[in-house]
């Protein structure tokens, strides 16, 4: 297929007139001729362009996210180097350079001019996907998992609540329940299926059957939030699942909502309001430092870690949660927290964010020199802790993995849920 | 003008399929009931085809025409229509059958009645079942004017009625094989490999309530509970679930195992053909109206998931 | 490379088919896309990605709904699609295969596809019968398809794998059994833009005087005479599980 446009290229020249004025370097000035680089803006438009994606033409190249793009840790990225890229030359919508940012909104949090990665993304992802560009062959599986199976991972939506199981206490479903109930708790996909998700969603059980609330689950009701398919490009996917979640969500009567993950969290509070679902959705960190009080008697077991705390980007940074997990970890006796150098609002990306779940391979073929995942599992080592504690679903089985393969397999990955479960029930 | 019935009989590798002798057999009582004869018509060499019961055989016997090409076999047939003016012509509905008696509905604006599980003469007229919409519902058709087509479902009818023998009329192929656009290649030998199905004692049978690949783990335990083998319906193997090895029925294969336990298969006429002859059929379904019911030994309505699980924690 | 990919509209067979006078009572059923057909269309985008060329998706819109499967094709790769506007539920695989071969007629394609059989066939397949209409040659069972230059490799396939492989000159009808790799998925998003901004080329019937002459006059429809009816087994699924083993315990088959 050929390209919309022709690639954009550089024109040397030795005088330029711009509006009038001689721009050219001047021998008082300089020892030499100034030479002037004139580029098409064809390629920056064309991003531009697309709805959602136009502050992608603001960068006025300070570089300013540069800096704490995490994928430039290891890599060689950046918004500001998609910019420059696209003025020498590169067409975004087909470049493996689309699918390597995990959305983690760092850059804007720095940006003077409002360059929005988060919007810009979704859209030139949605576009490339639109013109049959190439999308990478895992995510398209993730895509066709989710609208096929209702979940990421291709598991049987009969098996979402099989984790019950393990759980040890009564986790009711809302359908059996037939009744209201104070908390609807999305478990998510993640913890519903996945080997380590599950240990979180039956602590997470326990928790709340130890606090007495009044709780119950969709069970095979439920299905996959979509955030990160829609962050990866797949709005039509979202959607569809969004129109499917709102009705499920809305068949019941229940007064709040408790997710286990910040995407989930990311998608029902702040977009499924534009599809008309506005009630209350809290992320369990949230939701469980209400109950510290309650909480703290029941905390009998000393866990005698150094614990260091990975924020997610989707609690922190886009939903401004940085203090309710800690205090959680606080609460459990013998914990002794430690920081890592990038934390709270400047906090390292775990690589799993916007579809990154699901590009590990691809991602690892494109000029990355490890996974955001190790650097961070390093960086955690580093502090001396021997737990990282996390807060989202996509990290456990992340970090787990990347502890192993930087050596570090002495640093226990363990989701709060599980270190305030090990406290509880002493293990 | 005749009252004669065409049967054309299949064969492949020198043998002829079952559905020839059921054809031949049927048309026997049809052509006694019309005042016509039943003429099996035999295309291809490298057969012989003095096997039939039938009142005469004709034989185009051309060593071109051996192997099946449904272009050659659609002329040879059309212009044996043209010469016999024929009540009713009879395929099989099958693999090649399916190839050629829709055309020649086409080519010769004669009504087809496809999916045929009973064929009958009322009142001098032709009155065909046929099984529709994936046997969920029974047609009864009555094909109009001169000359009707029926294609016929594999094991509708007894085979031994139509065994006996009848000398052939050779006849030369009117058709030159070299002015054809079809032309045959080679075979190709099933791959090897995998488990035979034919050759199991016990399957464990998925179909489309399987609902997708992840599910297929689950019959496979059940089957290595049960010392079977997992075999399915085409659904499964279409959307590449199961190796094509695994698939029974009409474009699958042919099994006759001691157990034949199936899950979340409705029945289609296809599936059924390959393996209606199994000695012991359990049917696992939602649907309680699925057709497999009637057909298999004992069946229940229920959610096949549940029923494998807890089956595996018996077993 | 030109393709045609001719598709049925057919009632789901996945509920209960309500009959109505000696038809199925198409008002009460939902309509879907026969199976076989996201096979044809899956070849047809194969063949085009390997050789080049423009895939046209065409089907008899039977009640008014046939453009979500169309979108569908253009989202999985078709280049154009048409609908042949009958508002015709109950016409046969004749009125709708001489609709469509007076639509494909004009194209110049150089290979029609369709699905192999339909589970509405009871008067036959469309891909045959377009085939004769059209003056092409047919080939079904089709398990692959590759073009090379004015002929293309055909394997058919025979029954348990087993099968032939054939050179056909084009132009041809195929009809397809399933293609060489299962359909792809089509991104929702791609499909609700070709929703939102494809144009679907409308046609309407000719040439159907000749093929309702002789048509095959359906008496009754009724679901199948049970002769035999399995014996049920009643209860809870686990009740169920429990029976099967006993029942299979007991023959020496557990």
């Amino acid at each position: 297929m050929a390209p919309k446009f022709e690639k954009a290229k550089a024109v040397e020249k030795e005088h330029a007139v711009v509006d009038g004025v001689d721009v050219s370097g001047h021998w008082n000035r300089m020892f030499e001729q100034r030479v002037i680089f004139e580029y098409t803006p064809e390629l920056i438009e064309k991003i531009a362009d697309i709805p959602n994606a136009e502050s992608f033409a603001n960068c006025y190249q300070c570089a300013k996210c540069v800096a704490v793009c995490p994928v430039d840790v290891v890599g060689n990225y950046g918004p500001r180097k998609l910019y420059r890229y696209a003025q020498t030359g590169m067409d975004l919508t087909e470049a493996p350079e689309l699918w390597l940012c995990t959305t983690c909104a760092n850059c804007l949090r720095v940006c003077p001019k409002e360059v929005n990665m988060v919007k810009i993304m979704p859209a030139a992802r949605e576009q490339a996907i639109l013109d049959g560009k190439f999308v990478p062959a895992e995510l398209q599986q993730a895509f066709e998992n989710t609208a096929k199976s209702g979940n990421p991972l291709g598991q049987p939506q009969r098996k979402r609540d099989a984790w019950i199981q393990s759980a040890g206490v009564p986790v009711p479903i809302i359908k059996d329940l037939g009744r209201k109930v104070s908390v609807l708790w999305y478990v998510g996909s993640y913890p519903s299926y996945h080997p380590r998700g599950i240990d979180a969603a039956a602590a997470a059980a326990r928790i709340f059957n130890a606090l007495g609330i009044d709780f119950a689950i969709l069970g095979k009701e439920e299905k996959d939030d979509a955030d990160s398919q829609r962050l990866a490009g797949e709005k039509g996917l979202f959607e569809m699942m969004t129109e499917q979640n709102i009705e499920t969500f809305n068949k019941y009567e229940w007064d709040e909502m408790v997710v286990t993950g910040p995407h989930e969290l990311n998608a029902f509070k702040n977009v499924y309001p534009k599809y008309g679902f506005e009630r209350p959705v809290v992320h369990y960190s949230t939701f469980l430092a209400r109950y510290l009080d309650q909480l703290k008697p029941m905390l009998k077991h000393p866990v005698n870690k150094k614990i260091t705390y990975h924020d997610p980007c989707y609690l922190g940074r886009h939903n401004g949660e940085y203090e309710a997990p800690r205090k959680l970890l606080e609460a459990i006796p013998g914990v002794e927290l430690v920081e890592m150098q990038r934390n709270r609002e400047n906090g390292y990306c775990c690589g799993g964010g916007g579809g990154g779940m699901w590009m590990d391979s691809f991602t690892a073929k494109h000029n990355t020199t490890m996974r955001l995942s190790e650097k961070r599992a390093m960086e955690a080592a580093s502090t001396g802790a021997n737990v990282l504690a996390v807060a989202c679903p996509f990290e456990v089985s992340r970090f787990t993995d990347a502890v192993k393969s930087t050596g570090n397999e002495h640093v226990d990955v363990l989701d709060i849920l599980e270190l305030l479960d090990r406290s509880m029930r002493g293990e | 003008m005749s009252n004669d019935i065409l049967v054309i009989t299949e064969h492949m590798d020198g043998k002829f399929s079952d559905v020839s002798f059921e054809m031949v057999g049927k048309a026997k009582e049809l052509a006694s009931a019309l005042g016509g004869q039943a003429v099996a018509v035999v295309v291809g060499g490298g057969v012989s085809s003095n096997v039939f019961a039938s009142d005469s055989t004709i034989h185009i016997d051309d060593a071109a025409l051996s192997n099946f090409n449904p272009e050659a076999y659609g002329k040879v047939i059309e212009a044996l229509v043209k010469e016999k003016s024929p009540k009713v012509v009879m395929f099989g509905w099958t693999v090649t059958g399916m190839d050629v008696a829709a055309w020649l509905s086409a080519r010769t604006g004669a009504p087809l009645a496809a999916y045929a599980k009973d064929v009958r003469v009322e009142g001098g007229s032709l009155v065909v079942s046929s099984q529709a919409y994936g046997g969920k519902l029974m047609a009864e058709v009555a094909p109009e004017g001169d000359m009707a087509i029926v294609a016929c479902l594999a094991g509708s009818f007894p085979v031994e009625a139509g065994q006996g023998s009848t000398a052939g009329t050779t006849m030369a192929s009117p058709v030159d094989a070299g002015s054809l656009k079809v032309k045959f290649v080679e075979a190709i030998k099933p791959a090897g490999g995998d488990v035979d199905i034919t050759a199991q004692a016990k399957l464990v049978s998925i179909g489309r309530g399987i609902g997708g690949k992840e599910n297929v783990e689950l019959a496979e335990e059940l089957a290595k509970a049960l010392g079977a083998t997992v075999s399915a319906s085409r659904p499964v193997v279409d959307a590449g679930w199961l190796p094509r090895t695994r698939q029974v029925g009409k474009s699958g294969l042919k099994v006759k195992p001691k157990l034949y336990l199936m899950l979340g298969i409705s029945g289609a006429p296809e599936h059924l053909e390959g393996m209606k002859s199994a000695e012991l059929i359990i049917a696992v379904n939602t649907d309680k109206k699925a057709p497999i019911f009637n057909v298999a030994h004992y069946g229940a309505t229920a959610d096949l998931f549940e029923v494998a699980e807890a089956m595996l924690e018996l077993l | 490379m030109n393709i045609v990919v001719a598709i049925k509209h057919i009632p789901s067979i996945a509920d209960d088919l309500p009959v109505k006078g000696n038809n199925v009572d198409f008002d009460s059923v939902d309509f879907v896309l026969n199976e076989w057909d996201e096979h044809s269309i899956e070849q047809a985008v194969l063949i085009k990605e390997s050789v080049g060329g423009t895939v046209t998706v065409i089907g008899v819109d039977l009640i008014g709904e046939l453009d979500n499967a169309l979108h569908l094709a253009l989202a999985k790769g078709a280049d154009k699609v048409v609908k042949i506007t009958a508002d015709d539920p109950a016409a046969d695989s004749h009125m709708q295969a001489k609709w469509l071969s007076e639509a494909i007629k004009g194209m110049g394609a150089n290979m029609v596809f369709a699905g192999v059989q339909a589970s509405n066939d009871l008067d036959g397949q469309i891909g045959p019968m377009i085939a004769a209409y059209l003056d092409m040659p047919y080939i079904g069972g089709v398990s692959s398809v590759e073009a090379n230059g004015d002929s293309a490799t055909v394997n058919k396939e025979f029954a348990g794998g087993a099968g032939a492989k054939y050179a056909v000159s084009m132009p041809f009808v195929a009809g397809v059994q399933s293609a060489p790799k299962p359909p792809r998925y089509a991104p929702v998003s791609k499909v609700r833009q070709m929703a939102q901004s494809a144009t679907v080329e409308k046609v309407a019937p000719s040439g159907d005087a000749d093929v309702r002459e002789r048509p095959l006059r359906i008496l009754k429809m009724a679901p199948p005479v049970v002769t035999g009816h399995a014996e049920m087994i009643e209860g809870s699924s686990k009740e169920v599980a429990a029976k099967i083993v006993e029942l299979l315990k007991s023959k020496g088959l557990a």
